[in-house]
C-alpha cells in the first residue's frame, strides 16, 4: 500500500464558443443556440460526475477583412440566463459563466451571479475577464475600450468590488419571525461602497449572502499580470499548456505565488483547457485525429489565420500551396479587429520565417502547416491511454484536472463520460459520485470568510491589488 | 359573445401586502430559493394565465421614493427577475414569463441577448417589464450618473419634469435598441453550407447603427433571432410620459384605473399615444392592475386585508396602492372586470394581495367564474407568448422583402 492518497482529478466541461474547434458540418453536430443541447450536454457532464459546466462569452461578432467572420459558428445565449435555466434540469453540475468587467458593473453583474448561486443552490462560478478593445466598446453605451495595460487593474478593481457586494450582506439578517413580525435584524443591510480609480459607488447591496458566500472565481490568462491576478484573487486559473513540462512549469509558478497573498496551495486549482480524440485502438485515434485536423482547418480557414498572422489581404492564396514568402505587414491590424489570436505573435516576421522553414523541410502546404502549428488535440488514443495520460498530468502536478472541449456539440461529451471516466473512477482518481452538493464541495474549497462590511472600500481594493 | 380576457399575476415576495409575509401560508425564509417561484408559477399555469410578471429594482425594497427606508417589519431582498424566470422556464411549458428589467442604468446589448435567451430556454414565453429607476439610491450603486434625492412633490417641478422625460426617452432607445438587436439576424441566416464551409450567411446579419443622444449601439446581436422573433414587451405606466413609452414600445401596458371612468379616460390617452405614434393598426393591449384580496371560505377579503393592516405597522393608515384594491369573491371580481372590459380594458394584471393565498384563489375561483361566463380560456390556446396575446410573429424589419429583385 502507498502511503499517499491519490490526488483527485477536476474535470469540467465546455460547451464550445465561437471558434474553429467544432466540427459544425459533421452531420452529429447540433445547435449552439437551441436549449436542448444545452440540456443534452449538461446531462452528459452531470452523468459522469464532472465538476462543472464552462461557458465562455463575446460581446461582438468576430470580424475579418470587415465582414462578419462566418467559417466557425457564429452565435451563442446569453450566458447568465443559459446557466440559470440549466440549474433546472441538473443537481450537483457546477455552472461557470465568463462575465466581462469591463462592459459591465460590479452592482449587477454580483446581483446576477449571487443570484444564480441561490437558484442553484451553491454552483455558480464565474470567469473574470476582461475586453480591451474598442470594437467590442461599439456594442456598448459606455463604449470606449481599456489601455492594455489597465486590462488587469480593472478586473482586479471589478472583483474587489463585487467581492465588497458579496460580502455586504452577513446571511443572518433575515429573521422572518411571523409572530414577532421581525424580518430583519437591523434596518438597511448589505451597505457597501467602493471608491477607487475604476468605481464610484455606495449604497444597499440586494441579494441576501447566497449558499457559496461568494461564486468559485476563474481567472484566464497566461500573461504575468494575469497570474498574478489569479495568484491574489481566483479560485481556479484556466490556462492552455499542452505539454508535461509546460504544464509543470506553468503550475510551480501560480502555486509559487500563492504564499505571498497568505493563500494555501490547495486555493488556486490549476485547470487547463483540453481537447481529446478516442479510438478503438491508438492508430484508429491518431487517424481520427488527423481527419478531425482537416476538418477544423479547411482551405478557407487556413487562409483566415494566415491573415491574422500576415495582417494582409490573402484571399487570393492558393491554401494548398507554400507559405508565401513575402513578409507579414507590422503595425496596427487591420485584418481581424478585436482577435485575440492576433496578439500571440509577438514578432510576425520570425513566426512566418518559422512556418516557411517547417513547410520547406517537411514539404508542407500552408494548410498543413497551419493544422501542425495551430494546435494538435491534447490528448489522442485509446480510453485506456487517454485516462493514463490524464492521470499521469494531474498526479505529476502539470494540472489539478482539465476543462474538457469537445469537437462535436452537445453529443462529443458523450464517448469521454462513458469510456474514459470509469476508468479514471477506477483508478481511484476521480469520484464515483458527487459527495457534495456545491461546487466549493466538488472543488474542495472551502466557504470563502466574508471580509467585514466595516473595512473601508480603500483598504478592501488595495490589499489584494496584484501591483 | 364577449372577447375572452387575458389574465396576468404579478409576483412580488409573499405577496402585495406588506404584511403579507405573516400569513399562515406565507414562506418568507423560502423567497430566495428556486423552489418557491416554481411553486409559484407552475400554480399560475395550471390556472391558464397568459403569463407572470416578476418584480425586480437594482436597490432595496423601500416605502420612500429615492431610497432605503428604516422598516425591519417587512420583506427585503429580492433575486434577479430574469433569472428567476430563466430558472423557472424549463419547469413550465405554457405560461409566459415576463420578468421586470430596468432600463435606466443597464445596457441594451445586454438585455436584448438576455430576453432572447429567455425566448429560446421557454421556446416562445419571454417577455421583459420595462422600468424606469428615478432613484437617487439606484444611481449611487451604478456611479456613473447622478439622480438628485428626490420627493414625489419635486415631481411637479419643472426640472424634475424635465429629468423624468429625459429618463423616458432614454428608455424608449434603449428598448428601440433592444428590439432592433432581435431583429438583428435574419430566422433564416445559420445555413451550415458544408459545400461553401459558411455557418451563416452575413448578409443576413445586420448592424443596427444606433446613435441617440443617449446611446449608440453597433451590433449585431451575438444571440440569433428568438423563437417570437419580438419578445413581448410591456411597462407600467401612470402619467403621460409613461403612456407615449409604452404607446411608442410596447406590446402591452399596464395602467392603474382608479374606477371604470378613469379606465375610459386612460384608454382614450393610451390609445391616442399610440395614434400619434403610428402604431394604430399594431395590438397593444392596455392591462389594468388591481391588487386583489379574495374571499376564502372562513375569512372576507376585505376582513383580511383589515387584519392585515393592522398586523403592518401603517400608523392607523390602512394599506393602499398605485392600483386600485378589489376585495370580495371570484364573482365580485369578474363583474369589476366585465365593466372594466367594457371600459376598453383588454385584460387584467392581477396583484395578489397575498402568496400563495391570493393565487390560489385567482386560479381556483375566478378563472373557473370566467369560464362560466365565457370570458377566459379552458385550455392554451397557443404555444407562445405571442400567441395567447393574440399577436402574430412579426416580421423582420432587416428583411428584404421576397420576390423584390436586389
Amino acid at each position: 500500500m502507498t502511503s499517499k492518497p491519490r490526488k483527485q482529478i477536476h474535470l469540467a466541461a465546455h460547451f464550445p464558443g465561437v471558434n474553429n474547434t467544432t466540427v459544425w458540418s459533421d452531420p452529429r453536430s447540433g445547435s449552439h443556440i437551441e436549449f436542448d443541447s444545452f440540456v443534452q450536454f449538461a446531462q452528459i457532464a452531470e452523468r459522469a460526475k464532472f465538476d462543472f459546466l464552462f461557458l465562455a462569452e463575446g460581446l461582438r461578432l468576430r470580424e475579418q477583412n470587415d465582414q462578419i467572420y462566418d467559417l466557425d459558428v457564429v452565435g451563442r445565449p446569453d450566458t447568465f440566463t443559459v446557466l440559470a435555466a440549466l440549474a433546472a434540469v441538473t443537481d450537483r453540475l457546477g455552472l461557470t459563466g465568463t462575465i466581462n468587467s469591463t462592459f459591465n458593473e460590479p452592482y449587477e453583474v454580483a446581483r446576477q451571479f449571487a443570484t444564480l448561486d441561490h437558484l442553484s443552490a451553491g454552483r455558480a462560478a464565474w470567469n473574470v475577464v476582461t475586453s480591451w478593445d474598442a470594437l467590442t466598446g461599439e456594442n456598448f453605451r459606455r463604449g470606449g475600450f481599456l489601455p492594455q495595460e489597465q486590462r488587469y487593474e480593472r478586473a482586479e478593481r471589478f472583483l474587489s468590488a463585487a467581492r465588497r457586494l458579496f460580502d455586504s450582506c452577513s446571511g443572518d439578517e433575515i429573521l422572518a419571525n411571523k409572530e414577532s413580525g421581525v424580518f430583519l435584524d437591523a434596518p438597511r443591510p448589505g451597505r457597501f461602497a467602493v471608491h477607487d480609480n475604476h468605481f464610484d459607488i455606495a449604497g444597499h447591496f440586494k441579494v441576501p449572502r447566497s449558499p457559496q458566500g461568494r461564486p468559485v472565481i476563474f481567472q484566464a490568462g497566461d500573461s504575468d499580470a494575469g497570474r498574478e491576478f489569479a495568484a491574489a484573487s481566483a479560485d481556479a486559473i484556466f490556462s492552455r499548456h499542452g505539454t508535461l513540462e509546460a504544464g509543470q512549469a506553468f503550475y510551480q509558478d501560480v502555486k509559487g505565488r500563492l504564499a505571498k497573498y497568505g493563500r494555501g496551495h490547495d486555493e488556486l486549482l490549476v485547470l487547463p483547457a483540453a481537447t481529446f480524440v478516442l479510438g478503438d485502438t491508438e492508430t484508429d485515434a491518431q487517424e481520427q485525429a488527423a481527419i478531425i485536423r482537416k476538418q477544423q482547418v479547411s482551405g478557407q480557414t487556413a487562409i483566415k489565420f494566415a491573415e491574422q498572422l500576415w495582417n494582409r489581404d490573402l484571399s487570393d492564396y492558393d491554401p494548398d500551396g507554400p507559405v508565401p514568402e513575402f513578409d507579414p505587414l507590422l503595425g496596427e491590424h487591420t485584418i481581424a479587429r478585436g482577435r485575440a489570436s492576433v496578439r500571440m505573435y509577438t514578432d510576425p516576421i520570425a513566426t512566418a520565417r518559422q512556418w516557411r522553414e517547417l513547410g520547406a523541410a517537411r514539404k508542407l502546404s500552408l494548410r498543413e502547416v497551419i493544422i501542425e502549428v495551430t494546435g494538435r488535440q491534447n490528448f489522442i488514443g485509446t480510453a485506456e491511454t487517454v485516462a493514463a495520460t490524464i492521470d499521469e498530468f494531474v498526479q505529476a502536478d502539470a494540472s489539478d484536472g482539465f476543462i474538457l472541449v469537445p469537437h462535436i456539440t452537445p453529443g462529443g461529451l458523450a464517448e469521454f463520460a462513458d469510456t474514459v471516466v470509469p476508468i479514471l473512477q477506477e483508478r481511484g482518481s476521480f469520484r464515483a459520485d458527487y459527495t457534495g452538493s456545491t461546487l466549493r464541495d466538488h472543488l474542495g474549497l472551502a466557504i470563502p470568510k466574508r471580509e467585514s462590511a466595516r473595512q473601508s472600500g480603500q483598504e478592501l481594493t488595495g490589499a489584494r491589488a496584484a501591483s | 359573445m364577449p372577447e375572452p380576457l387575458h389574465l396576468a399575476v404579478a409576483l412580488d415576495a409573499s405577496g402585495w401586502h406588506p404584511a403579507a409575509w405573516r400569513e399562515p401560508a406565507a414562506r418568507p425564509t423560502s423567497l430566495l430559493t428556486a423552489a418557491y417561484w416554481t411553486d409559484l408559477i407552475k400554480a399560475a399555469e395550471r390556472g391558464l394565465l397568459d403569463f407572470v410578471t416578476i418584480e425586480d429594482s437594482l436597490g432595496l425594497q423601500s416605502d420612500t421614493f429615492s431610497g432605503p427606508d428604516d422598516r425591519v417589519d417587512r420583506v427585503q431582498g429580492r433575486l434577479d427577475a430574469v433569472l428567476i424566470a430563466a430558472r423557472v422556464a424549463p419547469l413550465t411549458s405554457s405560461i409566459g414569463l415576463v420578468p421586470t428589467a430596468v432600463l435606466t442604468h443597464t445596457e441594451p446589448f445586454h438585455l436584448s441577448k438576455a430576453i432572447a435567451t429567455l425566448d429560446y430556454v421557454s421556446r416562445g414565453r419571454a417577455g421583459v417589464r420595462v422600468k424606469v429607476a428615478v432613484s437617487a439610491a439606484e444611481a449611487e450603486h451604478f456611479g456613473r450618473r447622478h439622480i438628485p434625492q428626490l420627493t414625489p412633490a419635486d415631481l411637479t417641478t419643472p426640472e424634475v419634469r424635465q429629468l423624468v422625460s429625459d429618463l423616458f426617452d432614454e428608455a424608449a432607445d434603449h428598448v428601440e435598441v433592444v428590439r432592433r438587436l432581435w431583429d438583428s439576424w435574419e430566422d433564416d441566416a445559420e445555413i451550415r453550407d458544408a459545400a461553401t464551409g459558411r455557418f451563416i450567411d452575413r448578409k443576413k446579419l445586420h448592424y443596427i447603427d444606433f446613435r441617440s443622444k443617449h446611446l449608440s449601439v453597433k451590433g449585431p446581436s451575438i444571440v440569433p433571432r428568438p423563437p417570437q422573433g419580438q419578445p413581448l414587451v410591456s411597462a407600467l405606466a401612470h402619467i403621460d410620459v409613461a403612456y407615449r413609452l409604452a404607446a411608442r414600445q410596447a406590446d402591452i401596458v399596464y395602467v392603474t384605473p382608479a374606477d371604470t371612468t378613469d379606465a375610459t379616460r386612460i384608454v382614450h390617452d393610451v390609445r391616442a399615444e399610440q395614434a400619434a405614434a403610428g402604431r394604430e393598426r399594431e395590438t397593444l393591449h392596455v392591462l389594468a392592475d388591481l391588487v386583489v384580496f379574495l374571499d376564502s371560505e372562513t375569512e372576507p377579503g376585505a376582513a383580511r386585508k383589515a387584519r392585515l393592516d393592522d398586523l403592518d405597522d401603517l400608523d392607523g393608515i390602512e394599506y393602499t396602492s398605485d392600483a386600485r384594491i378589489s376585495t370580495g369573491s371570484a364573482s365580485d371580481l369578474a363583474d369589476l372586470l366585465e365593466q372594466y372590459q367594457q371600459a376598453g380594458i383588454t385584460g387584467f394584471r392581477l396583484r395578489p394581495g397575498a402568496l400563495p393565498d391570493d393565487l390560489t384563489r385567482i386560479t381556483g375561483r375566478l378563472v373557473p367564474e370566467l369560464q362560466r361566463r365565457n370570458l377566459f380560456r379552458r385550455d392554451y390556446e397557443a404555444s407562445t407568448l405571442r400567441g395567447l396575446l393574440g399577436l402574430a410573429r412579426p416580421a423582420n424589419r432587416y428583411a428584404v422583402t421576397e420576390g423584390v429583385p436586389a
